[in-house]
């Protein structure tokens, strides 16, 4: 008690150690337990009566999980009746380092005033820390760490008879534990002896010790330890990087290499790829050349359930049948994993075979992420429903990832369950807006005050339009045009101006800057922001006053910029169109109405900005869109059309591409290291080889040197005998392209600022503030440059604002990646009981399949070739497959039947087959009904 | 980033340290007979050493000499081994003239300059090793080379950092705290008058963070002064007998009294 004054004078007088850094070692680190004496905790953690609910330990038990049980075992800890724990700051460290997942419900459980888990620091604490022996490998050393910390706390809470376990299922560990005088249980033997074990039990990690029965023989190489693994990183000979697996083919993935950009290490085989799995960190050593390959054609599923022993050998010899020998990549295989990406995997259950058996496997939703084994009671409940599980290991000796079971989330087929495992999968957060979020919305009815009217430049008479996707209730932007005397053109870009009411570090911000964008799937909107602010009083709507943050220009009649503007102000749009009601307003010359006019104007204008852009050397691209119909009743899908694209969406666009630009400059100039941008990456070349490769095929020569280059070339490509040639050459350059990044300045050099497909030194994202986060930051930051409104601390803070963007760059993936499964589920809906005959082009020609697009229904398929009973045969250098006399190359045109294909009930998937060209024996006639569909199932 | 999560959830900083709590320092004085004051200090792993000459006649020709006052001189620099096993990170950029003039101006503050006009002192600063807050050890260092100098003192400048990381304000930066990226607010106080004698932001910082920054690091500068004038007793005790505490001596290299904290 005396000691610890010292520290209430902020005098240091602990014992210095050096290791490396200073390390201060204090004696006002609590225990934490009420009824303490010798310790000062204002308020303490643990019960004074901290009980276990089990059959064997009875009396006060504090209970100390080692890193790996939490890594491995969180689903038990999050358990409410395991209460009373300690968390000691050398497992925190750990769980910190190696598991994001584990250590963010870890987190969730310290803040949880009901779990009563408490942290120790013992590294900390002068009688607790340890320093690390010469000869004692780091984890030895935390193991020890932790044997002694639980010796202290036994020592110290013995007068009040608290008893200590630590749970550990390492077993050197444990026996180093007992000798020492520690109790100690594996996690098991815990859970087991627990009252409510059986509801436990099923959420128990199957750990290698259980798993790895013994006799049983390594199917893979071992994992090297990471020490040995950053040695060999040091001296070069491994790398690390990011693994990806292939979707089209299991036996395949590629390894991101960190350092050097764009350079990809071709895995091939599951014996290469030793277990390391969609997103992991791993290292890897590179084969010596003589062993590369050519990436393979083939497209793989790994369907049955397959023994440990047999398949991996013979999975390897069907992947050298395959390789041909050209265009050879640089290959290698993984060594050992760095970081896990593991998280929670939605799935549904292949039952075993063996009626009675308890092991099953999982499919998981993603197609990269392969089987994973699980042990489960209720597999005839479980089975065709969607189920949540969860990876615990991957020993050597298995086949598959070993996990358990964590929720059933509904049948499958049901809508909501599908899309519950789509936002799950895409990992969007999609809860209820919380109480507190909730607090910040403005009380209705809302209105505006006088001394908004102050603040605000009113715009209300202008005549301003908004024009959106029909059903749009989200309006974040609108547009106004007339001429000024002087023959110049003034024009108003008018955004809704969410910044008001959001303010920095409010629930609602945080929510907000959380969710990152609104996510649009086809039945289903996930709003950024509640419904009131983004349908209602952020909402621009036709006839009502809105605060709205306005870009003013003068454009003289080239559209050159004379001046630009930038102000808060109040406007009171005319009209709320749709595209192609505008398009009709232009097109129809009896109209001569303000709003009709402007229209005209913005219209011209906007097509000189986009030959000039076009100059400039930005792309078109194209990507097949979509749109369902929606049965009023039953939601389902009754139609599908491909989205139109009419003048006035590239009118509206032109201009958001003006404000966002002039936006950019504007708050780069005034926060040079802190503003929030956009750039978009040029792809390195050889992103762009099978482009070049088709488009070889048919003559024409692409010139991908620069994106202007690039634009002008895929402009010349136009096939005459095939108007959807050039469509599918920019819809193939598209999948070319670099994903664009949110950045901060500060971070990036300011020559990387570029963004390739706009063309653009600079940009950022400022007209769209309903549905991304970005452009509220970007509003900020803007409302500052112009004395609007007062900064606030965050936006000088670089690294905050790079973390945020990384935070905005996932989800916008994230919400790409929802919004294309969206329609995938709905296709399948669609053509549920449907079979139907339609045009397709072919987009690549695989060594075992064709790829084809079917430009109605933006859909693409794949029709396999090698288990047809018909030959093809397989031309590499043209990339042709041949058939008797017909052949088939990228492009061509063929007529396709599309079904369900249900020979497994759980896993419908989209089937296509050959009509047009006829081949006999392979292709089916139009009118010819559905046949069982076992021909191409078969494995 | 990983690192700073112990501090947002549990206030604790990397090296066990508290947000308000200083490094462990550790003083000497009179550690180089030959010069008038010396004194090594060491705040946590960075260590200085500081030695005074004077004050003495001005040299280098009479035209830079003060009827008024003396002029103080300060020389600083940086061992070479001083962050051997890091990158050079260079803290008071390239020429040291700036941080001399930096001492300078912080130590004028504090001297009583005027007793010893056409004088000049000269104040020699090497860091031994650097961990951050390098200056700030200085300028402290320099205080104490100057009281062994026996040389009058308005008062004990005493100088502290402090950064913001995650919103929370830290005392005494250490140099894994200065290179987060955070501004870092440097200042120097003459504890007695709560006179700020010195400051320097290093980054940018939004206005609203100032004050309990500043706050933070002269809370800083005053626990600093409480150790300093501990030490200083401590060493009087045991190593001038003929100490007493009066009016400050009268200037001249002969005649060396003992100081002096007025
Ligand atoms: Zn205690």
């Amino acid at each position: 008690m005396i000691r610890s004054n010292v520290f209430i004078r902020k005098t240091k007088r602990g014992k210095i150690l050096k290791v490396v850094r200073e390390h201060y070692l204090r004696d006002d680190v609590y225990c934490s337990f009420p009824k303490c004496e010798q310790c000062e905790e204002e308020k303490p953690i643990f019960s004074s009566n901290p009980s276990v609910d089990s059959k064997e330990l009875v009396g006060k038990y504090l209970i100390i999980p080692d890193s790996n049980v939490v890594l491995h075992q969180m689903d038990i800890l999050e358990d409410s009746s395991i209460r009373n724990v300690i968390i000691l700051q050398t497992v925190y460290g750990e769980v910190l380092h190696r598991s994001a997942i584990a250590y963010k419900k870890l987190k969730d459980c310290l803040s949880n005033p009901e779990k009563k888990f408490y942290l120790f620091m013992n590294e900390f604490h002068r009688d607790t820390f340890i320093e690390r022996d010469q000869k004692e490998s780091p984890n030895d050393r935390n193991d020890r760490a932790i044997r002694t910390a639980a010796l202290w706390y036994q020592k110290h809470l013995k007068p009040y008879e608290v008893e200590i376990l630590l749970v550990t299922n390492d077993q050197s560990n444990k026996n180093l534990a007992l000798e020492s005088g520690i109790k100690t249980n594996t996690v098991e033997k815990f859970v087991k002896s627990l009252k409510n074990c059986d509801e436990l039990a099923d959420k128990l990690a199957l750990t290698r010790e259980a798993s790895s029965s013994t006799g049983k023989t390594a199917v893979f190489e071992e994992h090297l330890p990471l020490s040995s693994i950053q040695v060999g990183l040091k001296s070069g000979s491994y790398i690390q990087g990011t693994f990806h697996a292939s979707r089209d083919n299991y036996l395949e993935a590629s390894v991101d290499v960190y350092e050097k950009d764009g350079l990809s290490i071709l895995i091939q085989g599951q014996q290469h790829m030793n277990r390391a799995m969609q997103g992991d960190t791993v290292a890897i050593e590179i084969l010596p050349e003589s062993e590369w390959q050519s990436s393979s054609s083939l497209i793989l599923e790994d369907d049955g359930e397959k023994n440990d022993e047999s398949t991996i050998s013979e999975d390897k010899k069907i992947l050298q049948d395959i390789s041909n020998k050209s265009e050879k990549k640089p290959c290698g295989k993984v060594v050992g994993i760095i970081k896990r990406n593991w998280r929670q995997f939605c799935g549904m259950l292949q039952k075993s075979l063996i009626e009675t058996a308890t092991r099953h496997l999982v499919i998981p939703a993603d197609k990269r992420i392969p089987k994973i084994r699980i042990e489960t009671r209720q597999a005839d409940v479980l089975d065709g429903k969607r189920i949540l599980v969860v990876i615990d290991s991957w020993p050597r000796t298995s086949r598959y990832p070993l996990g358990h079971f964590v929720r059933n989330l509904g049948a499958i087929g049901d809508k909501k369950t599908e899309n519950e495992v789509l936002l799950i999968e895409h990992d969007i957060p999609h809860h209820q807006f919380s109480t507190a979020v909730r607090a910040c919305l403005p009380s209705l009815p809302w209105s505006i005050t006088e001394e908004d009217l102050k603040q605000r430049k009113d715009l209300r008479d202008l005549t301003v339009v908004s024009v959106d996707p029909p059903g749009c209730t989200d309006i974040d932007d609108a547009l106004h045009c007339f001429q000024l005397d002087n023959g110049n053109y003034e024009v108003g870009v008018h955004i809704a101006d969410v910044s008001h009411f959001i303010k920095p570090g409010t629930a609602i911000d945080v929510e907000a800057a959380n969710r990152a964008n609104t996510v649009y799937l086809i039945d289903q909107r996930i709003d950024m922001v509640p419904e009131l602010l983004s349908s209602n009083i952020c909402s621009l709507r036709g006839g009502e006053e809105r605060f709205a943050f306005s870009v003013i220009w003068e454009l003289d009649e080239n559209a050159k910029v004379v001046n630009v503007k930038f102000t808060k102000s109040i406007i009171k749009s005319k009209a709320a169109l749709t595209y192609a009601e505008a398009q009709m307003r232009i097109d129809d010359s009896q109209q001569t109405d303000d709003v009709t006019k402007s229209l005209r104007l913005l219209n011209k204008l906007a097509k000189i900005l986009k030959q000039e852009r076009i100059k400039q050397g930005s792309l078109t691209l194209a990507s097949p869109e979509v749109r369902f119909h929606m049965d009023s009743e039953t939601h389902d899908p009754i139609e599908v059309q491909t989205k139109q694209l009419l003048e006035t969406n590239s009118m509206v666009e032109e201009f958001m591409l003006l404000a966002n630009i002039a936006t950019a400059k504007k708050i780069y100039d005034e926060f040079p290291s802190c503003a929030l941008l956009r750039r978009h990456p040029e792809p390195p070349s050889s992103n762009f080889e099978s482009l070049i490769k088709s488009a070889e095929s048919k003559g024409f020569t692409l010139n991908v040197t620069s994106g202007k280059m690039l634009a002008e070339s895929l402009e010349k490509s136009v096939l005459e005998s095939n108007s959807y040639f050039n469509t599918m050459l920019r819809i193939m350059a598209t999948r070319c392209m670099l994903q664009a990044l949110y950045f901060c300045s500060g971070v990036v050099d300011q020559k990387d600022f570029y963004h390739y497909g706009l063309a653009a030194p600079i940009y950022t994202h400022f007209t769209s503030p309903i549905r991304r986060y970005s452009d509220i930051i970007v509003h900020r930051l803007l409302a500052v440059s112009i004395q609007a409104d007062a900064p606030h601390p965050d936006f000088l803070d670089k690294k905050k604002t790079q973390n945020l963007c990384n935070n905005l760059n996932y989800r916008h993936k994230m919400a790409q990646y929802a919004g294309r499964a969206s329609v995938g589920l709905h296709t399948q809906l669609f053509f549920q009981n449907k079979i139907v005959c339609e045009d397709g082009y072919i987009l690549f020609v695989r060594k075992n399949a064709i790829q084809i697009l079917i430009p109605k229904y933006g859909l693409e398929g794949t029709i396999f070739l090698d288990k047809s009973p018909v030959k093809f045969v397989y031309d590499e250098t043209s990339g042709t497959q041949k058939c008797g006399d017909i052949t088939f190359s990228s492009f061509d045109k063929v007529v396709v039947q599309i079904s369900i294909d249900k020979t497994h009930i759980q896993h419908q998937k989209l089937c296509l087959k050959l009509v047009s060209p006829y081949i006999g024996g392979f292709s089916v006639s139009n009118i010819e009904e559905e046949p069982p569909q076992k021909k191409k199932r078969k494995s | 980033m990983a690192a700073w999560e112990l501090l947002k959830d549990q206030n604790f900083r990397l090296d066990g340290r508290k947000p308000t709590e200083l490094r462990r320092i550790e003083t000497r004085l009179g550690v180089f007979p030959n010069a008038d004051g010396s004194a090594y200090l060491e705040q946590g792993n960075t260590k200085v050493l500081a030695t005074v000459y004077g004050p003495h006649e001005v040299k280098g020709g009479r035209g830079r000499s003060n009827p008024d006052k003396a002029v103080i001189n300060c020389q600083f620099s940086k061992s070479a081994f001083s962050s051997s096993e890091r990158k050079t990170h260079m803290k008071f950029g390239r020429n040291s003239s700036e941080t001399n003039q930096h001492l300078v101006q912080a130590l004028n503050a504090a001297v009583m300059s005027h007793l010893y006009a056409r004088c000049q002192i000269d104040v020699y600063v090497e860091i031994v090793q650097s961990d951050g807050s390098d200056f700030c050890a200085c300028l402290n260092a320099s205080t104490l080379a100057l009281i062994d100098a026996g040389i009058a003192l308005k008062d004990i400048v005493t100088c502290c950092s402090a950064t913001i990381v995650d919103e929370k304000s830290v005392v005494d930066v250490n140099y894994v705290e200065e290179s987060s990226g955070s501004a870092v607010l440097i200042v120097g106080l003459l504890p007695k008058d709560e006179q700020i004698a010195y400051m320097q932001m290093k980054g940018r910082l939004h206005a609203d963070h100032l004050e309990k920054l500043l706050d933070c690091a002269v809370e800083g500068c005053r626990n600093i002064n409480n150790i300093l004038k501990e030490r200083i007793g401590e060493h009087l005790k045991t190593h001038s007998s003929h100490f007493t505490l009066t009016r400050p001596a009268t200037p001249g290299r002969a005649e060396r009294s003992r100081p002096a904290i007025a």
